[in-house]
């Protein structure tokens, strides 16, 4: 009991102190609201908008978790792919790497260009463009540095390797992929915004991140990033409890 | 006589960049059923394609395996296998790793049955209690008993241990010595053991090979009698340290550290 107070009443102080500084800062310099938005300025921000932040946080959830949800999928197929062929993974490595080099803000208008009015798909594909990486390098790595023993023992049973890869090299995977989807959550969030913020007419929070900032409204434009921001750690505990019940196994018992 | 395991005339090389690299040259060794065989031999002979070959992973450029009569061509459902690393899963609890193999290979056994085995298996290598743990809670040497077991459960005819006790400290190695006397004794099987340790070969084996520098042959074949050693204390008897001698003599024949004309048994 004392140990799950500590769990919620820890991270929670931590925020409290953070927000207490934040307020002092601004209070401290003077700063008026069209410079900088204090916290006590985003309740009334979030009073005044709380429909908008209902609508455009969910469009906002939805399409960055159908990114997401698209990026495990290939991903996971393409790190297969690049796990198991040496071949394959000499081929794809490099234009991947270039791939995920280029900045995704470069490619936002020419996507917004392509699928003009398709406003839903673009960010989704942002979404998914921007996070599919860490997936398929961190399976191709589990897959291609499963010890030869690991393959031995059913292959000399006479394994097919599709048996070898759902017994062993996917569950040994797991958490290998799970520290990647935590990284590919909040890349996911970044690809969404990034698509809301630039393509005009957009929706979802980086939409209404940017009206704030057309309004010089600050206070708006800081709460969006709030509500951003507990979206990400929101949608991070989710892979964490997935985490716990798949690949649980991986954590060392606390001694 | 049949044997269960005939290696016969095995000759194997690998490929690399400098061209082929010869591991094995001429190997010779036959093991009757029920017998246990330790190949001892200098780092780097080519012990380990040995037991790659016996288990059909791999086929050797020349020569035949043969196991029950049978030329082995592939893997089979009939062998066992324990490595140095014990190689347990760890997102599954020791029974079920203990089970692993019997979800691969036919069997008659019904779910019930096959995990009365394992937890019989489980108790005669000394890890009653532990079904239900989870491998990183195993120390070193309890992890290799259950990858024992694991190698024992689908009742192979061959064994084929690769060093399994290699990276243990020395007492809990002899301990598992002695456990193995115990399992073959109610669980009997046909073994072949690589091992770097002397006394574990005589200890263990019945019949000791050993193995040239690379490219590897037979050079050298030890029978150890029944009335061998044993227990522990046998290995400090004169027959034993006579045994060793003349083991520790041969391979460094093999390293070439000492003429080899004294090489004839």
């Amino acid at each position: 009991m004392n140990k799950h107070l500590r769990a919620i009443a820890v991270p929670l102080i931590a925020i409290a102190v953070l927000l207490a500084f934040w307020e002092w800062l601004v209070w401290f310099h003077g700063w008026p609201r069209f410079k900088m938005a204090a916290p006590s300025d985003l309740i009334p921000a979030y009073q005044r908008h709380w429909n908008l932040f209902l609508t455009m946080g969910w469009q906002t959830l939805w399409r960055t978790v159908v990114g997401l949800l698209l990026a495990v999928l290939f991903g996971t197929i393409l790190g297969m792919i690049m796990g198991f062929s040496r071949t394959m993974r000499d081929a794809l490595y490099p234009i991947l790497v270039g791939f995920n080099a280029i900045p995704k803000a470069t490619v936002v208008p020419i996507v917004a260009l392509m699928f003009v009015g398709q406003h839903d798909f673009n960010t989704i594909l942002l979404a998914f463009m921007i996070s599919f990486f860490p997936i398929a390098v961190s399976v191709s790595i589990g897959l291609s540095t499963l010890e030869p023993e690991y393959r031995d023992i059913l292959r000399s049973l006479g394994a097919s390797q599709a048996t070898i890869f759902w017994k062993i090299a996917l569950p040994k995977t797991l958490p290998e992929f799970f520290g990647a989807l935590k990284v590919a959550v909040t890349l996911a969030f970044i690809g969404t915004n990034l698509m809301e913020i630039v393509s005009p007419h957009g929706r979802g929070l980086g939409a209404l991140f940017d009206s704030g900032r057309t309004n010089s409204d600050f206070p708006l434009m800081f709460a969006v990033l709030i509500a951003l921001a507990f979206l990400g750690i929101v949608l991070y505990y989710i892979v964490v409890a997935l985490e716990k019940i798949f690949a649980g196994w991986a954590e060392r018992a606390p001694s | 006589m049949t044997q269960l395991i005939e290696i016969k005339g095995v000759r194997h090389a690998y490929q690399t960049e400098a061209g082929p690299l010869p591991v094995l040259d001429g190997l010779e060794i036959a093991v009757p059923e029920g017998g246990f065989v330790a190949v001892v031999g200098p780092s780097g002979c080519g012990k380990s394609t040995l037991t790659r070959l016996i288990a059909g992973l791999m086929k050797p450029d020349e020569g035949e395996v043969w196991l029950h009569g049978e030329r082995v061509k592939g893997p089979r459902a009939t062998v066992g296998m324990a490595f140095q690393n014990p190689v347990l899963l760890e997102w599954r609890t020791i029974l079920k790793n203990v089970l692993l193999p019997l979800e691969i290979v036919p069997t008659k056994l019904t779910r019930k049955q096959a995990e009365e085995r394992a937890r019989f298996l489980l108790a005669l290598v000394g890890l009653e209690g532990f079904e239900e743990k989870r491998p990183s809670e195993l120390s070193g040497g309890m992890r290799q008993r259950a990858s024992l077991c694991r190698a024992l459960i689908h009742q192979p005819d061959v064994l084929i241990l690769d060093e399994p006790f290699g990276a243990l400290d020395a007492f809990t190695r002899e301990d598992l010595w002695q456990t193995m006397h115990r399992v073959k004794e109610r669980e009997p099987f046909t073994g072949v053991l690589i091992t770097h340790d002397l006394r574990e070969s005589i200890f263990l084996a019945d019949q000791v090979v050993v193995l040239s520098g690379r490219p590897a042959r037979t050079q050298y074949v030890l029978d150890i009698p029944s009335s061998g050693p044993r227990t522990l204390e046998d290995l400090y008897t004169p027959i034993a340290a006579e045994q060793l001698n003349i083991l520790r003599h041969q391979i460094q024949i093999a390293q070439g550290r000492a003429p080899a004309e004294k090489a004839a048994p």
